[in-house]
């Protein structure tokens, strides 16, 4: 009954999102580089499901017309002569390489191609 | 000792830095092993800008913070001083420059003792998250401290420190004040440069002083605050004297309610305590008047939506490259993976996931960009509502401080609790939490339960301020505590 009800509920509220799936979460996962088990895309799916659900309520707001509002700031302070000025020295900057190469001041990382 | 007591003492040369410095790190050493409210203790570093100071007269006698030891909260750059945003990623990072507010900081003379535990990459609402343990609070042992500041507000309120340094992206400076019972200050978005501090949500993060007295966070706030040519974010607006704000009287001030907000959902002794703070208030001659926030509901969903976007992208930099933990993989996308999948804690995780989903195609118009309109109309309430009234006021927290292990496992639970805080953060208004009371104590208290939790929690009042008027806030705080003696208190730690 309980399930039937539901069913009908969630067909009805159209806007409904669906209930994000393992394969959902394996893909969002695969998009931010994040190597997650299979115990975690399923935790994962139903976390993000219900905290998704609670997000629409802000759907059902009526926003047209409104303009969207990506930073508070008014005034920047940004400006500046475009002049040379000391940064980081190399070694500085890879002093916490997990990997480095001093010598010949590069990051290093695993094979890239082929 | 509160920071203007210290900075006086030193000042006239009644203690020497190097005293002070040392009985701040016997109380860290004391107490540390119960709170855990220190990830790193910087104790050489410490002795050796003390002894600094002491030597320098000209810094002794006129620095604003002169010898006040000072505790920073870990996701904040120090140079040479490891920083970990309490996070696997960065358990041996040590940055190679100072974050701005640090380096302002020690110019006023402040003395940094260490860096505080924090809910991982400032993530959580009760530094349950961080990789090393959550903060115990100093009011019940059992209980969370709030998040993400938790190790800065219990080290404040512990006594531990006379003031600290927190960030606040959603309530994380006031919701951690609130339940540990200080004076903690989210200021406008730009006063204080965030060159250093670890981006969690660009457009919402803030640094923020917490202090024992309102007086203890003006002065902290005046030697943090300014624009910065590091932060293109930051406010050329001039720096005010805000100790001068502090001149107690508050006739006419207009304090707004919003009563409909405020009526579901509070503790019923979170909800007398605050209303019997606006009482104290206005015997000093504030006024209250009702105002509508009718968006400022939905400020919770919204700004989980806005802030896991900024977060996906902004942690989108550790990669295992360049700094930070590198698991091993056989071609770069699988290190790539693996370092992501293993350094990042659950709470990140699920985060950087949410804000993916909601940025990636299909999903962008229903869910960021709407979000991020609501955000406007959320705006548009508080500025119709400063037309009428100098601050909002409510409660900071709508519970006292919750059992450790009592929320962390349902994240929807625990991202209810930022109800009242997450709108400063989205219109970028200044908001203070103001300790107004402790819940009551049961009349016959349980043998041996000293400070078991039952009761005795502390409650903060919440007050929201206009953009860049942080001193109208400090004034109304430091007002209250004229009246009250919330602020005396010290919870019963061992250490001292």
């Amino acid at each position: 009954m309980d399930g039937w009800l539901t069913r009908i509920t969630s067909m009805l509220a159209s806007d409904m999102p669906p209930a994000l799936t393992r394969d959902d979460a394996a893909r969002i996962a695969a998009l931010a580089q994040l190597d997650l088990s299979e115990d975690e895309l399923d935790l994962l799916a139903r976390q993000l499901g219900d905290i998704l659900g609670y997000a629409e309520q802000v759907r059902q707001i009526d926003t047209a017309g409104v303009v969207p509002t990506a930073s508070v700031v008014t005034r920047h302070a940004a400006d500046r002569a475009d002049e040379l000025q000391p940064s980081l020295d190399r070694d500085a900057a890879l002093a916490n390489a997990p990997d480095p190469a001093l010598d010949a001041g590069l990051f290093k990382v695993p094979r890239v191609i082929g | 000792m509160t920071v203007r007591e210290i900075r006086d003492a030193i000042r006239s040369g009644e203690r020497s830095a190097v005293e002070i410095c040392r009985e701040t790190l016997a109380r860290i050493d004391a107490a540390n092993p119960l709170l855990n409210a220190f990830n790193t203790v910087a104790a050489d570093r410490a002795l050796a800008r003390a002894d600094a100071i002491d030597r320098d007269g000209d810094l002794r006698r006129g620095a604003p913070l002169a010898g006040v030891p000072i505790a920073i909260k870990d996701n904040i750059c120090t140079n040479g001083l490891r920083t970990t945003a309490s996070s696997r990623m960065l358990e041996h990072f040590v940055p190679p420059y100072d974050a701005t507010v640090v380096s302002r900081l020690e110019a006023a003379g402040a003395v940094v003792v260490g860096k505080t535990n924090c809910d991982e990459f400032a993530m959580g609402s009760s530094n349950e998250t961080s990789a090393f343990g959550p903060v115990r609070n100093p009011w019940a042992l059992d209980r969370s401290p709030g998040g993400t500041s938790g190790g800065s507000a219990a080290a404040v309120a512990a006594g531990l420190t006379p003031c600290a340094l927190g960030s606040d992206t959603g309530g994380s400076v006031r919701q951690p004040s609130s339940l540990c019972g200080v004076v903690g200050l989210k200021p406008t978005y730009g006063r204080v440069s965030r060159f250093g501090l670890i981006a969690h949500g660009s457009s919402l993060d803030q640094i923020g002083p917490i202090g024992r007295r309102a007086r203890d966070v003006a002065i902290v706030l005046g030697a943090s605050a300014g624009a910065d040519a590091c932060d293109s974010t930051s406010a050329p607006e001039p720096v005010p004297d805000y100790e001068a704000a502090l001149t107690g009287d508050v006739r006419g001030v207009r304090i707004g309610v919003p009563r409909a907000l405020v009526e579901q959902g509070v503790d019923p002794e979170v909800a007398r305590a605050t209303e019997a703070a606006l009482e104290v208030l206005q015997a000093r001659g504030a006024a209250l008047v009702d105002v509508d926030l009718p968006h400022a509901r939905y400020a919770t969903p919204v700004y989980y939506l806005v802030s896991t976007a900024e977060a996906s992208s902004n942690l989108a930099r550790y990669d295992g490259v360049r700094y930070g933990f590198r698991a091993s993989g056989a071609d770069v996308r699988a290190m790539y993976g693996e370092t992501r999948g293993r350094g990042f804690g659950a709470e990140v995780k699920r985060r950087i996931m949410l804000g993916t989903y909601v940025l990636s195609a299909g999903y962008y118009d229903a869910y960021y960009l709407k979000a991020q309109q609501v955000r406007t109309l959320i705006l548009r309430d508080y500025d119709r509502a400063f037309e009428r009234v100098d601050v909002v006021a409510m409660p900071t927290s709508p519970v006292p401080a919750f059992r450790l292990g009592e929320k962390i496992a349902d994240p929807l639970q625990m991202y209810l609790v930022d109800v009242f805080t997450v709108s400063a953060n989205l219109t970028g208004l200044p908001a203070i939490n103001v300790p107004c009371g402790f819940t009551p104590k049961p009349a016959a208290p349980t043998p041996g339960a000293s400070h078991a939790g039952e009761g005795g929690l502390p409650i903060g009042l919440q007050l929201t301020g206009r953009r860049f008027d942080e001193a109208m806030l400090l004034r109304l705080a430091d007002a209250y505590e004229r009246d009250t003696e919330w602020s005396t208190q010290l919870p019963p730690i061992p250490s001292r």
